[in-house]
């Protein structure tokens, strides 16, 4: 093919735009997390590895840890509740599959922080929830369901669900059904058809959809923050405040280089997930 | 078959699930006693009280004008990017690039620009908002309109190329008007990420000009107030019909 345009005109842009809004600002608090925190908060080029050994001081650990749990029963959860979800999609005529799939599609595209809020509205002391309880007869004081890690289960769930269902889809999708016919002809029950055919053979999908709910579920901040009442810190509300509040942002950043050592290990396994299965 | 019905059932929940907290928010803020269990009434009472709040309508503009230039930029630089990756430089590595912005969490994307406009002293404010949404912006459009170019057919360019149509000509007669279903998905797709995006403008915006969801944030911190409800309600049907249209556009198949 003759080439329309030069590389350069087509590439140049937005790898410029990429080179200095993305690859230097991360450059620069990568050197952050190894420089000091002066009096009134500001950078001290000082070498040091400080802001990484305080990683490991117990407070920080807890968070760190409670956040990784937090982030993996999200995943597990929504896991639970994708993959039949998708695998019923997968079952419908192709209107209904359009349709169950945009419905799937909308909220997550529209603003998280809004549907954060309707669970507020859904679980706060005044709320439809406690209301209900009350009018039902089954409490006689308003209870207030926020505030703990369920609601900011919960919420961070409810945002981040589509991310699982979607690629489950797809790869129940790109699923040969004679696979299936196969081995329920040849005797198997559904269930060891489901755990030895088809699971096996969707598990990329499975893979991306749990990388894409877990990474985003570590880092969220606001919903911790509205539904937790920012007294259960995750790592997300520690960098926050980290920033903005105690301005030490070598720590910060070094926390945040936290959190990416811990997304590109799970990368690098999806990329190991991939390699294994394309063997096969 | 007793087991599509056991997913049926579970299917339902799950759609009740994403859906009936949007429905209950929506159904509330037409209630005029404001209250979440006594129904006062319909009535568009919280609607009226938004309209003469100077604040939101203020914000809402700053939000505008933050989508509308970030957009601008993104649909651009993304749709030249996408040509170029889909063409030219097939390269994984290029690609997991141009991607990260999208895998990356984004509370660490709003740190390194807040750090980044800092050190080089440039004021926050409306446009360093919109430069940072620009950042993740040009992956989404240019996912999108990569789509549209693998089923495009590559011999009605070389056939206009053969006629002797110059390159650019070529580019705006027949390039644009075939993949440009999938700038317009593309482009409503980054409009609407960029009217909703909370964390990174957080972090990016100037002290005195807030976007409308920085302004929903703080809202939302003070408690339930019956306006919210009907500012929710707008907020998300406005971003309900930009991704329908985006879909009907052949928006979807970017992603999985």
């Amino acid at each position: 093919m003759k080439k329309l345009v030069s590389p350069l005109v087509l590439l140049g842009p937005a790898l410029t735009w990429l080179g200095i809004f993305l690859v230097l600002p991360l450059a620069l608090i990568f050197a952050y997390s190894f420089f000091q925190r002066g009096a009134f908060g500001q950078i001290v080029p000082q070498l040091t590895l400080q802001n990484y050994s305080r990683l490991f001081n117990p407070t920080v650990l807890k968070v760190f840890l409670n956040s990784l749990r937090i982030a993996s029963l999200v995943t597990g959860l929504a896991l639970l509740l994708g993959y039949p979800t998708a695998y019923f999609i997968t079952q419908q005529s192709t209107r209904w599959k359009n349709t169950l799939l945009v419905m799937v599609i909308l909220p997550f595209w529209t603003s998280y922080l809004i549907r954060t809020y309707a669970w507020i509205v859904l679980l706060n002391r005044e709320g439809v929830l406690s209301r209900l309880l009350i009018a039902l007869g089954l409490s006689r004081e308003p209870i207030s369901f926020l505030y703990n890690d369920t609601a900011i289960f919960i919420g961070l769930l409810y945002g981040y669900l589509p991310f699982m269902v979607l690629p489950l889809y797809s790869s129940i999708e790109r699923l040969n059904p004679e696979l299936r016919e196969a081995s329920f002809d040849l005797g198997a029950t559904p269930l060891k058809t489901f755990f030895q055919v088809t699971l096996p053979l969707t598990i990329r999908g499975v893979v991306t959809g749990a990388i894409f709910v877990f990474v985003p579920s570590l880092g969220n901040f606001f919903v911790p923050e509205l539904l937790g009442g920012g007294q259960r810190f995750m790592i997300g509300n520690m960098i926050n405040s980290q920033f903005l509040k105690a301005r030490d942002w070598p720590y910060g950043s070094a926390m945040a280089f936290g959190v990416m050592a811990i997304v590109l290990l799970l990368l690098l396994f999806q990329a190991w997930v991939t390699r294994r299965t394309e063997q096969a | 078959m007793r087991v599509m019905n056991w997913l049926r059932l579970h299917t339902g929940l799950v759609y009740l699930f994403l859906y009936g907290p949007i429905l209950m928010l929506i159904l509330l803020s037409f209630n005029r006693s404001g209250l979440p269990t006594a129904w006062g009434g319909f009535s568009l009472h919280w609607y009226q009280e938004l309209l003469s709040n100077k604040t939101l309508l203020n914000a809402a503009l700053n939000s505008l004008l933050v989508a509308g230039g970030s957009t601008l930029v993104s649909a651009v630089f993304g749709t030249l990017l996408a040509m170029g990756l889909e063409r030219i430089a097939r390269n994984v590595v290029l690609d997991a690039f141009v991607f990260l912005p999208m895998i990356i969490p984004d509370i660490v994307l709003a740190i390194a620009l807040l750090s980044f406009f800092t050190f080089i002293e440039m004021p926050l404010s409306l446009l360093t908002i919109t430069i940072s949404h620009i950042v993740f912006n040009i992956a989404f459009v240019a996912a999108i309109v990569r789509t549209r170019l693998s089923y495009f057919d590559n011999t009605l360019e070389e056939a206009s190329l053969d006629l002797g149509a110059p390159p650019v000509q070529t580019f705006f007669k027949i390039t644009l008007p075939l993949i440009l279903p999938g700038i317009i998905a593309g482009s409503l797709l980054a409009f609407t990420i960029s009217l909703d995006e909370f964390v990174i403008a957080f972090f990016t915006a100037g002290p005195s000009r807030p976007t409308l969801p920085i302004l929903i944030y703080s809202m939302v911190r003070f408690g339930v107030t019956p306006d919210v409800n009907a500012l929710a309600t707008i907020v998300l049907s406005i971003s309900a019909l930009l991704i329908l249209i985006s879909q009907r556009m052949g928006g979807s198949e970017g992603f999985f």
